[in-house]
């Protein structure tokens, strides 16, 4: 993987494959969901063939986005542990949405909010998988009874909703705070980026000499 | 069925816009099911069958004398047969046909997420526009009288249509038509009820203390009515609800929730939107380069 002389590496390519892929699939169940849920979004079932076709391809694109985000979180959780400065971030909220970070304990390699879209994911992901499954009738209506597919299809929208919230904030988020995006395109940030955001990562990276996204494996040679 | 360019709809599903209704001044039709004057000869379900060109695939013997065992795509009405032992000690045969009750707030059309694909005549027929239907189960869900049913080979779901192609010609249902004992009576709504009202009096006379109109009130009263010998219990008749209402989950579903949801996806949309317009975007300044490169040159140059 190259990336400009003297940037860091935020993302690994799988990494950032992998996330395309999520996000790729969740925008379309996205589109198909609400196509299904409010009828003044019905005319999105048009992107995708019509009526018919928006309901059969809808879960199925729900299983790639299963095993998809299966592998974020192999990618991704042992950065996205809970942590007692990640309390102190979020009591400081307001300097954080103030952009004054002066005011914001050092974070590491994710903050307070990156890890709640992480572990919100991590917890709707498989639920709206469990409840979909329960009303995706063409395949498996016989094994459960009408009423619990009722609440199947009440709490899979409660579901839905939550997770479009949760990933609004997570690309507004992105948007917000420049030079994110291209963490995660072309998979690198610049060292003032990382000193800005992530002053606990870079000091890691910049004491085991690693580019990233993770501090070198100390062995012992890491300065020769 | 095809959409026969009513326009006397009441109801349509999933529709925000008062659909085509100006040839409403029709009376509100229905059909009363006799329970007390059915043979069980099942002459309902061949003349469904053979009115709409129905042929469900052959069962066996389960030891009934339902046949088939349920409603199927194929299958829009059902004669259900129940031995039941009174308090008497005297066997009882109740026969239900069972069917589409045609509610007048149809939990199918309230479940439905796909625009016209049900939808609900002045007359009080409650039609599937199968072309509209995109198969997802919804109505299924929806129906407090476990009634659609969805053909796994178009993905399409079907039920009695209360022979709406033959109400709008001024006939009446092919089942009505077949019945040999005056069971199935089919008119307006009012007449039905006045002429239940005299049967029901019949059978009080001669016993039957309970008996009853069934226009269950939880659905807005059905376009299908039974007379029963015991109106105070009908789920002895093969589990006709006693109290049917469309189910509270999907009412919540259905209802409050989705305006709702809409709005909190746009209230998060909009909050980011503004807080970019107030605040701004979060920029790495020149003094953040100038610490980052004072610490990687400390630390010694990453390789």
């Amino acid at each position: 993987m190259t990336h400009p002389k003297g940037t860091l590496r935020r993302n690994t390519t799988a990494a950032r494959i992998n996330h395309w892929i999520t996000g790729g699939c969740f925008v379309l169940l996205v589109l198909s969901g609400l196509a299904m849920f409010h009828p003044m979004l019905f005319w999105l079932s048009e992107l995708f063939g019509g009526g018919q076709w928006t309901r059969a391809i809808h879960p199925w694109i729900g299983i790639v986005l299963l095993v998809s985000y299966a592998g974020m979180i192999v990618q991704f959780w042992r950065d996205n542990h809970w942590s007692r400065q990640d309390a102190a971030w979020m009591r400081a909220i307001g300097s954080v949405l103030g952009n004054d970070e002066r005011a914001i304990p050092e974070v590491d390699r994710f903050n307070a909010g990156q890890k709640f879209v992480f572990w919100a994911m991590a917890l709707l992901v498989p639920a709206l998988f469990l409840t979909g499954i329960v009303i995706w009738d063409a395949y498996f209506s016989p094994y459960t009874t009408i009423e619990q597919q009722r609440l199947a299809a009440l709490i899979h929208s409660l579901l839905a909703v939550t997770a479009i919230v949760v990933w609004i904030v997570h690309v507004y988020a992105a948007l917000w705070v420049r030079g994110s995006v291209r963490a995660m395109t072309q998979g690198y940030v610049t060292p003032g980026w990382a000193w800005r955001h992530h002053r606990a990562w870079l000091r890691r990276l910049a004491a085991s000499g690693s580019e990233g996204p993770r501090p070198r494996v100390s062995t012992g040679r890491q300065r020769q | 069925m095809p959409d026969l360019q009513s326009q006397d709809y009441i109801r349509r599903s999933a529709s925000t816009l008062t659909p085509p209704s100006i040839r409403n001044h029709e009376q509100e039709v229905a059909k009363l099911i006799d329970v007390s004057r059915c043979i069980g000869c099942k002459a309902c379900q061949s003349a469904c069958m053979e009115w709409n060109d129905l042929r469900s695939e052959v069962g066996r013997f389960q030891g009934s004398y339902d046949n088939p065992m349920d409603l199927d795509p194929s299958t829009w009405t059902l004669m259900r047969f129940t031995e039941w032992e009174n308090e008497q000690g005297n066997l009882e045969w109740l026969i239900r046909k069972d069917g589409c009750m045609h509610c007048e707030d149809p939990g199918c059309l309230k479940a439905c997420p796909a625009p016209g694909a049900i939808v609900q005549y002045a007359n009080g027929i409650v039609d599937f526009i199968s072309a509209n239907c995109i198969g997802c189960g919804y109505c299924i869900k929806g129906c407090p009288f476990d009634i659609p049913r969805i053909n796994p080979v178009d993905r399409k779901s079907y039920k009695c249509t209360l022979c709406s192609d033959r109400v709008t010609a001024g006939l009446e249902p092919a089942c009505v038509k077949a019945c040999p004992t005056g069971a199935i009576m089919f008119g307006t709504k009012t007449d039905m009820t006045r002429w239940a009202g005299e049967r029901i009096a019949d059978l009080n006379s001669r016993g039957f203390q309970n008996a009853g109109l069934y226009d269950p009130p939880g659905v807005g009263g059905t376009h299908v009515m039974y007379v029963l010998h015991h109106a105070d219990r009908p789920s002895l008749y093969a589990g006709l609800p006693d109290a049917p209402r469309i189910s509270p989950l999907v009412g919540a579903w259905k209802g409050l929730f989705k305006p709702l949801a809409l709005a909190g996806i746009a209230a998060a949309a909009l909050a980011g939107f503004f807080h970019w317009v107030v605040v701004g975007r979060n920029e790495v300044q020149p003094e953040d380069d100038a610490e980052a490169q004072r610490l990687m040159r400390d630390s010694g140059e990453p390789k």
